[in-house]
């Protein structure tokens, strides 16, 4: 729900002129940014001229414009603060398009510019023209062709103010050539009026709080859903998270994008859910009776089959997004605002109301959950020559845990092992593409997080397809002089491709096999980084800690076991309760239906 | 009594639920693109569009009004007035279906060739609806008629045995009664 009204600007106060390509960097000054990745090319000459001559402003030059995006979002996710990409027009702007998509889908707040042909050529077919804001305008929050120069500040700083505000997501500024060049007035952030005014609603509904606290208490099961609405509504979110929990003593589980907003040491903390999460997480999900999700959109790889998803809970949603309440699952109640503010209000209700929680049910309730916990759900067995992908991940873990550790991934089955083996006590420390899956994203996005943090530990967990995606960033790595370490589970296979072939299409393992691999270790010396293998469990603790004291990027091809699974799993079509652990996963093809493989 | 969930998110087509037409008036800025989007929206979600208005309404605020006529069950039509809410370019979403004081109008030109008898009911028929004659030939009428969309369909039914050879229709407009405006 947006309230519009008609914004009144104080008195212009800036009134200097400049040419676009001045006012974009002068904008984006204003702004605070600090940081911008991005491409060259005709259609963006004229700021890339005017960032010439600003050292204020820092330009990484990325590889492929598809990197920019993803180091923009490595960036905004690391810092909460949004992320700035400058390319060119026609392909420059066609290869940011998966990046865009990726950040509207997971909500990363970014600022993307693309140059444009000049006005007078748009739909002449021109030289690197493109339709772009036609092609992006369905994978935006918003965006914007400038026509004239005088609109430019305007647009500049409104396109900040809806990437960063309610949910947040990417914004496109298409400027054509001749509006880089144009002069006009410029205004700062304060003194432009908004033509949108754009105002989600932040404060929950008082009455529909009081109604979700007193469920709460009223509880004997109760759970804690959260997802990355906690994540995006700042580390404030995070600590309110905490106090809630602790107020409540329900236990917690969040998303794959949740991770890290609650932390994995709390006892309270029963890991993620969904397909690939964890027994004790799913079960309590599908018993509990009153389910309290926050800034979480009940994702289907989260809720498994529908109608038996948590079959006898009354539900609490909590959503920024107005339209992600009721979208896929029915709630009772449901309360459109910011996490942070809404669970600041719980917090203040539970203690004005006085409620308090049922103790002896509660304990029930723990008793039931360790039960579960009890089944270990991550358990695998080890072997004496060849290194497990679990345990690569843990051993990866150990060694990092106690540094100031960022972490990306890419997408596949080594994403799943690091969601589930490796524990994030803080949040905008895991950085991963959760709703559009993207393979290429962890490399470049490490870059973003490198940038924004240059002296903490930046690994990207990634796969060896995944990872031949966006490998060219490795270059942009050494330009910039980036300490990534890209620490690949290789498994000679696109595992999860593999493994739902093995699942489901009976073992017809079709184009899915890791061909010519290239080898890592020269690749990584052909980039002027440093190579390292790891080929048998006895080695792995030492490169690691290798891999982690050089304070240069890393390719590390830690060879795993090809065949290897993940577990546990619910198999498409079956509840939460139905999930399957390793040790029973024998014939998990016959235990899809054929409804269930139709599914994604 | 909520109608239970289906076995997956997949299969949330709610297919079982009574579909229900629905008119949302819809505020926009009137900026380039605009109605690109809120077509596009629809498109991608795959939601019906029944019959679309669009014009500028305010040119000082730079606002367009939408009038889009949607059919869906009542969690579909939910979810369009939320994904309409959502847009930045939106001001204001009313759906007028479900506002007691919702009114809905429409134009239509109507051409009916006939002669004889027909011709004298084709007249006799537009009198009772309060149609206009804008154009006459020997053998043909076009009639002009506004009226809320159920009149204009049963006066197209009635005049489709008296020669109705071509409709053309606005779609619809809304208004709310009352002083309150949107
Ligand atoms: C760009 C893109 N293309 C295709 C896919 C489909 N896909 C999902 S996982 C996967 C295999 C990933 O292989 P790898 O990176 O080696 O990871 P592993 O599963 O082996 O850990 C593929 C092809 C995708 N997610 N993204
Ligand atoms: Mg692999």
């Amino acid at each position: 729900m947006t309230a519009h009204q008609t914004i009144t600007a104080p008195e212009a106060a800036d009134t200097e002129m400049m040419s676009g390509a001045e006012i974009v960097v002068r904008s984006l000054l204003d702004q605070g940014v600090e940081v911008l990745f991005g491409y060259p090319g005709g259609a963006v000459l004229p700021i890339y001229d005017a960032l010439f001559a600003e050292p204020r402003l820092r330009h990484i030059l990325v590889r492929h414009e598809q990197g920019a995006t993803h180091a923009a979002e490595g960036y905004a996710r690391s810092t909460g603060k949004p992320g700035v990409v400058l390319v060119t027009s026609g392909p420059g702007a066609t290869n940011a398009v998966t990046g865009i998509v990726d950040a509207l889908m997971d909500s990363i707040p970014l600022v993307v510019i693309t140059g444009q042909v000049a006005t007078h050529l748009i739909g002449t077919d021109a030289f690197q023209e493109c339709d772009t804001i036609g092609i992006t305008r369905s994978i935006t929050k918003h965006n914007y062709l400038v026509k004239n120069v005088d609109d430019l500040p305007r647009i500049m700083h409104e396109a900040f103010h809806i990437a960063t505000s309610g949910r947040p997501g990417p914004v496109v500024i298409d400027i054509p050539k001749d509006v880089q060049f144009g002069k006009a007035a410029y205004q700062g952030p304060q003194a432009v009026t908004h033509a949108h005014d754009y105002r989600p609603q932040v404060k929950g509904d008082a009455g529909r709080i009081a109604e979700a606290v007193t469920l709460i208490a009223q509880s004997r099961r109760p759970i804690l859903y959260t997802g990355g609405g906690v994540i995006n509504a700042g580390p404030r979110a995070s600590a309110l998270l905490r106090e809630f929990a602790e107020l409540t003593g329900a236990p917690v589980t969040s998303t794959l994008m949740g991770l890290g907003a609650f932390p994995a040491a709390d006892p309270k903390w029963l890991g993620m859910l969904g397909m690939h999460g964890s027994f004790e997480a799913n079960h309590a999900m599908h018993d509990c009776d009153v389910m309290v999700a926050l800034g979480a959109r009940f994702d289907d790889r989260v809720t498994g089959r529908l109608d038996a998803f948590a079959p006898t809970s009354r539900k609490i949603h909590v959503d920024i997004d107005a339209s992600s309440i009721g979208k896929n699952v029915r709630c009772d109640v449901g309360i459109v605002g910011d996490a942070a503010s809404v669970l600041e209000d719980m917090i203040a209700a539970w203690k004005a109301m006085r409620l308090s929680v049922d103790k002896t049910a509660l304990a029930e309730w723990w008793k039931q959950i360790d039960v579960w916990r009890a089944r270990d759900c991550f358990a695998y067995t080890p072997d004496s020559k060849l290194i497990k992908p679990q345990q690569a991940v843990e051993r990866l873990y150990h060694h990092a845990k106690d540094k100031d550790v960022y972490i990306t991934t890419e997408v596949g089955q080594h994403q799943m092992w690091a969601a589930q083996y490796f524990r994030f006590e803080d949040p905008n420390r895991w950085m991963t593409s959760g709703g559009l899956g993207t393979m290429g994203y962890g490399l470049p996005a490490a870059v973003g997080v490198q940038i924004a943090h240059p002296d903490s530990l930046v690994i990207d967990i990634a796969g060896d397809a995944s990872v031949q995606m966006t490998m060219q960033e490795m270059a942009t790595a050494i330009q910039y002089d980036l300490p990534i370490k890209i620490f690949i589970l290789n498994n000679e296979w696109m595992g999860m491709v593999r493994q739902w072939q093995q699942l489901l299409h009976g073992e017809r393992y079709s184009h899915s096999y890791s061909e010519s691999l290239p080898d890592f270790v020269k690749m990584a010396e052909a980039f002027g980084a440093v190579g390292l293998r790891a080929e048998h469990p006895g080695e792995l603790d030492d490169k690691i800690a290798e891999m982690i004291s050089v304070r240069r990027p890393v390719l590390f091809d830690c060879r795993v076991t090809k065949e290897e699974n993940c577990f546990p799993m619910i198999p498409s079509g079956k509840a939460h309760n139905e999930m399957i652990l390793a040790q029973e996963a024998r014939d998990l093809g016959s235990i899809i239906d054929d409804a269930g493989k139709r599914l994604v | 009594m909520p109608d239970p969930q289906p076995a997956s998110v997949y299969d949330l087509d709610h297919k079982a639920e009574v579909e229900n037409l629905a008119t949302f008036a819809v505020l926009v800025d009137n900026e380039p693109g605009v109605l690109h989007r809120l077509v596009g929206l629809f498109a991608a979600r795959g939601y019906n569009i029944e019959s679309l208005t669009v014009a500028e309404t305010d040119r000082n605020a730079h606002t367009s009004r939408v009038t889009i006529v949607t059919r869906g069950t009542p969690h579909v039509l939910g979810q369009i007035e939320a994904q309409l809410e959502k847009m930045v370019s939106t001001r204001h979403v009313q759906d007028v279906t479900r506002d007691p004081n919702g009114l809905e109008r429409e134009l239509a030109l109507v051409k009916v060739k006939s002669l004889g008898a027909e011709r004298v009911e084709a007249l006799r028929v537009a009198d009772i609806f309060r149609a206009r004659v804008i154009d006459t030939t020997h053998e043909s009428f076009v009639f002009e008629i506004t009226g809320a969309p159920n009149k204009i369909d049963k006066f197209a039914e009635l005049m489709r045995p008296l020669g109705l050879v071509e409709l053309s229709r606005t779609g619809v407009l809304s208004i709310t009664r009352g002083a309150d405006a949107l």
